[in-house]
């Protein structure tokens, strides 16, 4: 009995949350890399209309904000674990914030190149694999918000505790996916596609 | 005694109707609130069985349209429509929920868990899927769109660019398509994501991943894949819906897109789509065969590594599926190629089938002629299909009805086949009674011989020249008399799956009781009672080996001394 | 053809492969029966078969065995497939160009300056001669994907709208070669049937001089006059008239083909007229609408469709 109390003990397993949010990481990045390859693959073949060399500017300070945001959410979860929900509240608001400015710069390229480039994803196959990645981009980003959002108002009520980490680790887990894509559509966007 | 303020339904029964009433009502809420493992796998293979007769019909009007050349007995419109629906219906409404329905309920009970590891995304994934497949029915009824001119969906089940298009493809026939798959796709990753956590992450102690059951095993990688091949499928459909909507132009080939992505694109997970649907048939097989040759599987460690190694290479399989296309030869060789390579590690599994068969002592039972049957229908499908990846008979080959009948013996021949032999396997322990075994060979021969005579058949045309998806034929081409054969053979399957039906609904009140273990078989779930209770074991068991009842049942020579 | 030849190859091969390997079934089946009181039942511990776990030995030989085979295989195909896809195009061959329409063939022939549809006429092709003349086509669609299939001539090749594919032909005997559209391209994907004829040189000769004589103006006849006030030729081409449409077969020398749309019906003046009074009726679903023509109409136009040879 005794052999099998000690298997009991070190039977240890990885958490749920983590392996759950690893699936829909991997479930996310199959299906952008579609959308990666259909921009690559017209890339140059659009017959007329706006090519991204005349109309694309980078958003320096959208993916500065962004990539920045993954740090603070790690600060964030390590705050949680040790039990500070103050320090926690305060990085999970500024990643927050530094989201909203990366969507706030995204809405306001967005509307320079509808109104003035008169770049829609009608226009043009450029128009059609812009919005498409850049906004399958944004609308992760913005569900991204949304559930961080919910779990700054948790916090805010005092329903959040460091016994919470581990789910509280799985969403960032997410946040930072979300990153990660936003390098590799910004590569492909703004670096190879210009 | 207080005054009813409002009246209900019930109030207005007799007493004894509204006992009975209010009973059934709870039952009923009992279920659609359920979020527990075992009730879910049985919802989800209830409503594929249901599905499954929808699909059988549409199949059988297909082969009496077809049974002899210019027939009129459907309209060439409701032809198109029938082929295309029994695909999707087959594949997304009977396939995954029927196989999803079965990991579900037996992977927490083989881990030794409680449940699986996110029981309300259980619930929810089994809710989409099934508004998915209500969702492509009702297009009969709200396709018609502004010119009244939609019904189901009539595009082919893999709805080839430009055809789906908005020029092409009139009323809203093509949008239940897309929406009724994005919606069960939303399901099935769900699901998915399910059946990793449970088996990375609630495997009771002791059973490291090697000493998992191999059904747990395939069920992993079937999963994995569902995971990556699936989305694929959602971002083209995406793709679609905003070139039929949103003016997009991704498969716009007037605008400079092109049709060839589409393919590449549905492929990409149309491939992987099909050994998703073949594994876990495999994993069937790799259960009930040991148990009914009472041996242990031949070569564990060989089947975990070919079942991976055929997950890895059929991402890389799919453009053989377009070697008409005109692809550069470069390419048609390197699938060519990929393809042949994929047949090395199937060959193996059924050496290892064999090797498990060879020197037992082998019960003939209801599920194991299923599974003999699955053996040699799965040699000849991997033949035809080697058949089909020489590129340059392909070019005879493809779009004709040698795929079909290739692909047939795929879903129908090895998976149904190791499918029905699941139900008689695993009956027992989700109700507790035994299917009944005389009406189980029955059912046996009716389905194998109406099958062979269908499909077998239909190679021959294929090889004669006859497309696919054709309403009609003319005659002088010599296809008729093997239609015809294959038609005949309709009726056969279809009292086989009648007398299935009919077993199934017998047993549940008249079969014999089971207990835990009626065939002395040897992972986890044999070890609970039958049906096993709410929540599967008092105690989570330890385990030292990949068969814990052999090793409780043959404590002199356990497996653990051999693993 | 090379392709014969390979699928007897594979034909040979798995042939082989499944005889081996369902007598090794059959052969486990019968010999390793569990025979009568030999433990039918449950619990008989000890009656229980020696458990073999597995044996590398014989893993590596059947791994090892049918790496060899696909190897094999693999060599054999790909040496046909660039024999096929990427040959050089002798200087006799003929240029076709094929356009895939919903539900009919559009087929010209660049160098001759000749249009038709739905029937593509070429000249046997010796494949020992000194100058072979086999007929290379360029092949691409008007609006979906369809495929050229003409199985005792050519595997299929796909016809994509916004690509050019290449194939080419070589019948080596004169005679009607039947083919039919192998991607499904929508309701009448059934009825788009091919002829190909192939004729002996001088055969094949003087089909060209008939059909690229161009057809001279004639007299505005009744049937002629009803054909171009009508909306005839907002689809059709008509050498001699006004009609220059593409969407259609082109009529030149309508009743220089056979059969009438795309193959399905014999080319008779009953079969022409019940077309054009109601072309659903002869293929459900086709684009052609029924014109709505008067009786006395349809006569006079059905008679000058019978000139046009």
């Amino acid at each position: 009995m005794s052999a099998d109390a000690t298997a009991a003990d070190v039977w240890l397993l990885p958490p749920r949350e983590r392996v759950g949010v690893a699936c829909l990481i991997a479930a996310e990045s199959a299906m952008f890399i579609i959308f990666v390859v259909a921009y690559l693959f017209y890339l140059g073949k659009s017959a007329s209309g706006p090519t991204p060399q005349q109309v694309l500017t980078m958003p320096i300070l959208g993916t500065v904000c962004l990539l920045s945001s993954s740090a603070t959410i790690a600060v964030a979860v390590r705050a949680l674990r040790r039990g500070s929900i103050r320090a926690f509240a305060a990085a999970w608001a500024a990643t927050i914030g530094l989201g909203v400015v990366f969507m706030v710069g995204t809405g306001r390229e967005w509307s320079r190149l509808i109104v003035e480039e008169k770049l829609t994803p009608a226009t043009n196959l450029f128009g059609t694999t812009y919005y498409a990645l850049v906004g399958l981009h944004a609308l992760h980003v913005t569900v991204g918000l949304i559930l961080l959002t919910t779990v700054l108002v948790f916090a805010l009520v005092g329903a959040v505790s460091r016994d919470q980490a581990g789910r509280v680790d799985a969403l960032a887990l997410y946040w930072h996916f979300v990153d990660a894509v936003w390098v590799v559509v910004f590569t492909t966007v703004y670096v190879i596609g210009r | 005694m207080e005054a009813q303020t409002k009246r209900t339904a019930l109030d207005v029964m007799p007493v004894s109707a509204r006992e009975t009433t209010s009973r059934a009502f709870g039952r009923l809420h009992e279920w659609v609130v359920t979020v527990d493992h075992k009730r879910l796998g049985v919802m989800y293979i209830l409503y594929a069985l249901a599905f499954f007769v929808v699909a059988g019909i549409e199949a059988s009007l297909i082969r009496l349209q077809l049974a002899v050349p210019r027939n009129n007995f459907v309209s060439p419109q409701t032809f198109n429509r029938l082929f295309t629906l029994h695909g999707t219906t087959m594949v997304f409404f009977v396939g995954m929920p029927m196989l999803f329905g079965f990991a579900n309920y037996l992977v927490p009970l083989m881990v030794g868990a409680r449940d699986i590891a996110f029981p309300r995304l259980n619930a929810f994934s089994f809710w989409m899927s099934a508004f998915g497949g209500l969702l492509l029915y009702y297009s009969y009824v709200g396709a018609s769109g502004l010119y009244g001119d939609g019904s189901a969906p009539d595009v082919g089940w893999f709805a080839y660019a430009p055809l789906t298009g908005r020029a092409f493809s009139r009323g809203h026939t093509t949008d239940y398509w897309i929406l009724s798959l994005l919606v069960s796709g939303v399901g099935s990753i769900g699901t998915a994501a399910n059946i990793v956590t449970t088996i990375l992450c609630c495997r009771c102690p002791g059973m490291t991943l090697g000493k998992m059951p191999l059904f747990c095993w395939l069920n992993l990688v079937m999963s994995g894949m569902v995971l990556l091949a699936l989305p694929p499928l959602t971002a083209a459909q995406f793709m679609l819906l905003g070139d039929r909507f949103l003016g997009t132009h991704f498969f716009d080939t007037q605008a400079g897109g092109s049709a060839v992505l589409w393919q590449h694109f549905f492929w990409l997970f149309g491939h992987p789509e099909v050994y998703i649907l073949m594994i876990p048939g495999w994993a069937f097989a790799s259960e009930i065969i040991p148990v009914f040759a009472r041996k242990s599987i031949f070569g564990y460690a060989v089947m975990v590594g070919a079942t991976l190694a055929i997950g890895f290479v059929s991402v890389s399989v799919w453009a053989h599926h377009m070697f008409t296309v005109g692809l550069p030869s470069k390419a048609n060789t390197f699938f060519m190629v990929s393809t042949l390579v994929v047949a090395i590690p199937t060959g193996i599994k059924i050496f290892n089938w064999i090797g498990t068969l060879w020197g037992g002592r082998i019960r003939f039972a209801t599920p194991m002629l299923f599974c003999i049957g699955f053996l040699c229908q799965f040699l000849l499908a991997g033949l035809t299909g080697i058949m089909l990846a020489m590129v340059p008979f392909n070019w005879q080959l493809s779009d004709s009805t040698f795929v079909v009948a290739h692909f047939h013996f795929m879903l129908v021949g090895s998976l149904f086949f190791t499918l029905f032999a699941a139900f008689y396997y695993w009956f027992p322990k989700v109700t507790g009674r035994m299917l009944d075994e005389r009406l189980g060979k029955w059912h046996f021969w009716l389905f194998m011989l109406g099958f062979e005579m269908t499909f077998l058949t239909m190679h021959i045309p294929g090889l004669l020249g006859m497309p696919r998806r054709i309403y009609t034929y003319e005659p002088g081409r010599g296809w008729e008399i093997y239609n015809l054969i294959s038609t005949a053979g309709v009726g056969l399957q279809a009292a086989g799956v009648l007398v299935f039906v009919g077993n199934l609904v017998r047993s549940l009140g008249r079969g014999k009781l089971a207990g835990p273990d009626p065939w002395d078989a040897w992972t986890l779930e044999w070890s609970t009672s039958s049906p096993p209770p709410d929540y599967n074991f008092a105690t989570l068991p330890t385990v030292t080996s990949r068969r814990p009842l052999w090793d409780r049942k043959h404590p002199e020579d356990p497996d653990s001394v051999h693993e | 053809m090379p392709i014969r030849h390979l699928a007897s190859f594979v034909f040979g091969v798995s042939g082989a492969i499944f005889a081996v390997v369902v007598s090794l079934i059959a052969i486990a089946v019968v010999r390793f029966r569990s025979r009568k009181g030999e433990g039918e039942g449950r619990g008989d511990a000890g009656r229980e078969p020696a458990q073999i776990y597995g044996s590398n030995r014989l893993e590596t030989a059947w791994t090892v065995v049918p790496m060899l085979i696909v190897l094999v295989l693999a060599l054999t195909g790909a040496r046909v497939v660039q024999a096929l896809q990427d040959p050089r195009r002798p200087a006799g061959a003929l240029d076709v160009t094929i356009v895939g329409h919903q539900w009919w063939w559009e087929i010209r022939y660049p160098s001759l300056g000749i249009v038709t549809a739905n029937e593509l006429h070429v000249p046997v092709s010796d494949p020992r001669a000194a100058s072979p003349t086999p007929t290379w086509l360029e092949l691409t669609s008007a609006d979906v994907v369809h495929s050229f299939w003409v199985p005792r001539l050519a595997g299929k090749t796909d016809l994509i709208p916004n690509r050019t594919n290449h194939a080419w032909i070589a019948p080596d005997a004169p005679g009607l070669y039947l083919g039919q559209c192998a991607e499904f391209c929508g309701t009448q994907h059934a009825k788009m049937l091919l002829r190909v004829y192939a004729h002996s040189r001088e055969d094949f000769d003087r089909w060209v001089k008939a059909q690229s004589e161009p057809r001279p103006p004639s007299a505005m006849t009744p049937g002629r006059r009803v054909f171009e006030s009508n909306g005839c030729v907002n689809c059709h081409a008509l050498g001699g008239t006004i009609a220059n449409g593409r969407y259609a077969p082109d009529l030149t020398h309508l009743m220089s083909r056979d059969t009438l749309a795309s193959g399905i019906v014999p080319n008779t003046p009953a079969n022409l007229r019940q077309w054009l009074q109601q072309p659903d009726a002869v293929k459900p679903g086709a684009h052609m609408p029924a014109m709505q023509l008067g009786d006395q109409d349809l006569d006079q136009l059905v008679a000058y469709l019978l000139t046009l040879q």
